[in-house]
């Protein structure tokens, strides 16, 4: 796989949210409003850089048994150095953010990458897969907040627009709408890819670092369906 | 009379699965039947007080005491992984019936955002202590509310027979979007009630 492979693949291939379904909380929470998502993203794509790369420099260090705490340390640290750079430069940002901005330790894009890129994989090549990952990320939040945002109070970055304004659909920014609009994104890409992105899982827990245990319940799960059916 | 508030404002107003968006992870991976619904709701109850009964103490009087507020991300966050872990063996040696039905859901909780964002939440509200228990315990009795919620809707969903490209999450997610919107009528009802 190319250096541009390796990025693009981030972007639409395996899109962590749209298709790979991971970090679904700051999806759903922060794109009331394009800004705040695109903030958000572009925060999040930082860390996830700055992880990648500080985990793929490290993974012959760090011992197996004890990956995910020194994983989780170190996100954590990044995560405070980008939370204090912007209370202090864009503070704006850091007040509308809020709490989801020290959550950005445990959206699963980050650690999911950790664990399945950054472990096996050199410097050079982590840092593109972060970047297109959260280029990719980014991506999915914009799409998110402009149908909210543009559909639901009218307006583009806080600019009204003319028409829409008086014709908007208020539920789509309020909570429900979060969730109304990221089925129909996900199905939409279904619908686009021919059912390819359907296939790789039902729920993308896969990526998530307790997918251990959590796969072992939805796999009984789906054993026993399987028992069912047979019988 | 404030406990009650918070309760209330923390279960139906601000419920934190369906209308604040944290823990979605758990609340679509583990809501497909009833009683693993239950055994995760109870589960992210039990971390939530346990959670918040460490994480308040350490930042009153270690981290605000000595200025390292800044710290609290990667604290708090180290503190409730090695408490989940903490309680994961005790239960496993002392307590084994227990261990057997929460056992399994303990660990997916480590890095569950409704923990890290509930003792965050108790400290940037100004709780006091016993208000930051309340509203921990609120929240947790929110999360195990939307988590039997949706695991009834869910068993709705499995006979259903959407288009193709809805099947699996996007039409979970549109259910979700349906039952959030029934908790959406509960806005105002606390500062109603109690005239915050």
């Amino acid at each position: 796989m190319t250096k541009i492979q390796n990025f693009l693949k981030g972007l639409v291939k395996e899109n962590p949210v749209l298709v790979l379904i991971l970090g679904t909380c700051p999806t759903l929470a922060t794109t009331t409003s394009i800004l705040n998502a695109l903030g958000m993203g572009v925060a999040a794509t930082i860390v996830l850089l700055c992880s990648n790369m500080a985990i793929s420099a490290l993974r012959n260090v760090i011992p197996d048994k004890v990956r995910i705490p020194c994983y989780i340390v170190l996100i954590a640290g990044f995560v405070t150095a980008v939370e204090l750079l912007l209370h202090a430069f864009v503070p704006s940002l850091y007040d509308s953010l809020g709490i989801y901005l020290a959550l950005i330790v445990v959206n699963c894009i980050i650690l999911g990458r950790a664990e399945m890129y950054a472990s096996k994989h050199g410097v050079i090549d982590s840092a593109i897969d972060g970047l297109g990952m959260g280029c990719g990320f980014i991506l999915a939040l914009f799409a998110m907040s402009f149908v909210r945002e543009v559909f639901g109070a009218g307006s583009f970055c806080g600019i009204e627009i003319p028409f829409l304004s008086r014709y908007c659909i208020p539920i789509l920014a309020k909570t429900p709408g979060g969730f109304l609009v990221f089925g129909c994104l996900i199905a939409l890409v279904n619908a686009i890819s021919k059912g390819k992105a359907i296939k790789k899982k039902e729920f993308g827990c896969a990526g998530c670092p307790s997918a251990a245990t959590c796969g072992k319940l939805s796999c009984a799960d789906d054993a026993q369906v399987k028992e069912e059916a047979a019988k | 009379m404030k406990f009650l508030m918070i309760i209330m404002t923390s279960v139906l107003v601000n419920n934190y699965v369906l209308s604040r968006f944290l823990g979605i992870c758990p609340f679509l991976g583990v809501s497909k039947k009833l009683n693993q619904a239950t055994g995760m709701g109870i589960a992210v109850t039990f971390v939530m007080l346990l959670a918040t009964s460490v994480t308040w103490p350490i930042q009153t009087y270690l981290l605000d005491r000595f200025n390292l507020g800044y710290l609290q991300t990667i604290v708090f966050i180290l503190v409730i992984a090695a408490l989940v872990q903490f309680v994961e063996i005790v239960l496993k040696k002392y307590l084994p019936a227990l261990h057997a039905s929460l056992g399994i859901y303990l660990p997916l909780i480590t890095t569950n955002c409704a923990v890290l964002g509930v003792t965050i939440n108790n400290i940037r509200d100004g709780y006091t202590f016993a208000e930051s228990m309340v509203s921990s315990l609120g929240c947790g009795i929110g999360f195990l509310f939307a988590m039997v919620l949706f695991s009834g809707v869910r068993s709705r969903l499995e006979d259903a027979e959407p288009p193709r490209a809805f099947e699996g999450l996007p039409i979970t997610l549109i259910a979700a979007a349906i039952t959030s919107l029934s908790l959406f009528g509960f806005s105002g009802v606390a500062t109603g009630l109690f005239g915050g």
